[in-house]
């Protein structure tokens, strides 16, 4: 059996699978043992999905989830990927900053929801602030192990072959801790994605993909929060996929710092 | 990961004379106090000076005394205790499942078709999305909290224990088989140490996510007690103090998982099999 074949054989399978869940799931779903509410039809949750994309509701709603996510996000790199870089060429700011790090990161960002209601009221600055805690440490800490984990061998080599301190750090260290770094933004993402969801149910603010799922539950709309579900599910594996595929062979994959069949 | 870094110069040339090892663990220990000096004096500075109300950021004295407070009247410990014995259920309940369900697909190729096409649906969604249907569902409370947990701590397991099947060098399975090895001693003997290195990260995935889960759904499920729940329900009071006090004891918890079982399980394979490089 050549490689493709088997490769088809998987998909064909993996497929039927599914459309046997699916199948189960709507015998349940129609079996009547459950109140339709809570147990939707799937054509029901397809017509709900259809319907939330088309008058726009839905992507209005993504649209802001996505916004907290890449500012919260952003500003945790802003402040991340400096820093981590200082505690490591530095020892005093890697003994400031290692034990507040350490002790502040143990704490799930969810947490921090309810104080940050009381501080800053309910809306979208509480779940972007908490997007930025949950995404800090992840791209701090492995910023911070990947420059430290740089080669000294290849300093010492660029240094003797006359590189300057600003083609050291250009040349050699980004390039060297780039892998840690993309692991840092892939970790950061992952946990801000897992934060945003849980933080617009809790500070409700009229728009966002995790006000919608707790939303309809007040009026017992399962149909909604699947339909929700599936959009959330759908940005998270684009965002893994396209985004940081191609990021990594823009960067590691190209500058040959892992190899490709890794993933 | 970071273990593999040698020990700093200093503290080798220092553990010479044991005097001079007191006065390394104390300057350990100043430096490691220092930025929480700093910090907390910060913080006192802000607070005293009344910029905003002492309700929304009370000093650390009223904290700390929320703090005895709470614990003196046992409302704290029990709360904390509530929320480990939920950890606690979610994750023995991810652990059994999501190993066994890893090893089956490790195994058979017709467990893999089944689980695999589920499992990498389910993975890309945050659990948390999941709370409000399964609050749906199953109800507000316990059930329903620890039930979510489990399941989305599930994930990592189940990934990581079959990658750490699959891993097992095919060499071994035949020399053991050539031996004379029955599948159950093939199972215990090869494949289970062989694919444990996967199983321990899987598993200490799967905590961290469940930790990471665990306080968040609290608040949403009205759970009678637990630390997110006393965070959650002081905030109608503005109780900021008992807040800051109630992440305080989390931040302990988590450290302590952190300290205690994952580096912990870390050190126990690598030292044990090896088989980690």
């Amino acid at each position: 059996m050549t490689a493709s074949s088997e490769r088809a054989h998987t998909i064909l399978r993996g497929t039927l699978t599914l459309l046997a869940a699916a199948a189960i799931y709507e015998g349940f779903a129609r079996s009547g043992i459950f109140p339709a509410v809570l147990l939707p039809t799937l054509p029901t949750v397809a017509r709900t999905l259809a319907a939330v994309l088309a008058d726009g509701s839905m992507l209005m709603h993504a649209f802001y989830t996505l916004q907290r996510v890449l500012i919260g996000c952003g500003l945790a790199v802003l402040i991340g990927l400096p820093l981590g870089i200082l505690m490591a060429r530095f020892r005093p700011v890697e003994n400031f900053v290692l034990p507040l790090a350490s002790a502040l990161m143990p704490i799930p960002s969810l947490a921090w929801v309810p104080v940050f209601i009381l501080w800053f009221g309910l809306g979208g600055t509480v779940t972007i602030l908490i997007v930025f805690y949950a995404a800090l440490f992840p791209m701090l800490l492995n910023t911070w192990s990947g420059v430290r984990s740089v080669n000294p061998l290849w300093l010492r080599a660029a240094s003797a072959m006359g590189a300057d301190e600003h083609a050291l750090f250009w040349k050699v260290i980004i390039p060297g801790a780039s892998p840690f770094i993309i692991t840092g933004l892939r970790q950061a993402f992952l946990r801000s994605w897992i934060a945003v969801v849980g933080a617009e149910m809790l500070a409700a603010s009229d728009w966002g993909l995790g006000w919608v799922i707790f939303d309809a539950k007040e009026f017992l709309n399962a149909d909604v929060m699947l339909a929700a579900l599936v959009v959330i599910g759908a940005i998270g594996f684009a965002f893994e996929r396209l985004v940081f595929g191609s990021l990594e062979r823009a960067t590691v994959l190209r500058w040959g710092m892992v190899r490709a069949a890794k993933s | 990961m970071y273990d593999a870094v040698p020990a700093s110069p200093a503290s080798a040339t220092v553990s010479a004379t044991p005097g001079a090892t007191e006065d390394a663990r104390w300057r350990v220990i100043a430096r490691t106090a220092f930025p929480f000096v700093v910090v907390g004096g910060a913080w006192e500075i802000v607070a005293h000076l009344g910029i905003f109300p002492p309700r929304l950021f009370p000093p650390l004295e009223a904290v700390g005394s929320a703090f005895m407070r709470l614990t003196i009247a046992g409302i704290l410990p029990h709360h904390a205790l509530d929320t480990l014995v939920r950890l606690l259920a979610g994750f023995t309940l991810a652990a059994f499942a999501g190993v066994a369900i890893g090893i089956a697909m490790g195994r058979s190729r017709r467990a893999e078709d089944i689980f695999l096409p589920l499992v990498s649906i389910g993975a890309p969604i945050p659990g948390i999305a999941y709370a409000p249907l399964f609050l749906l569902w199953f109800g507000l409370g316990n059930f329903s909290t620890v039930l979510l947990v489990g399941f989305v701590s599930a994930f990592p397991i189940i990934f990581n224990t079959w990658t750490g099947v699959k891993a097992v060098k095919e060499i071994w399975v035949r020399s053991a088989q050539a031996m004379g090895a029955d599948q159950r001693r093939l199972f215990v003997k090869v494949i289970l140490p062989g694919a444990l290195p996967y199983i321990l990260t899987g598993l200490r995935l799967g905590l961290a996510q469940a930790w990471r889960i665990l306080v968040g759904v609290e608040m949403l499920a009205a759970v009678p007690w637990g630390l997110g729940w006393l965070i959650f329900g002081a905030r109608e009071f503005l109780n900021t103090d008992v807040m800051l006090a109630g992440i305080a004891v989390i931040a302990v918890i988590g450290l302590a998982l952190e300290k205690l079982v994952f580096q912990r399980l870390e050190q126990f394979t690598v030292v044990r099999w090896g088989m980690m490089t």
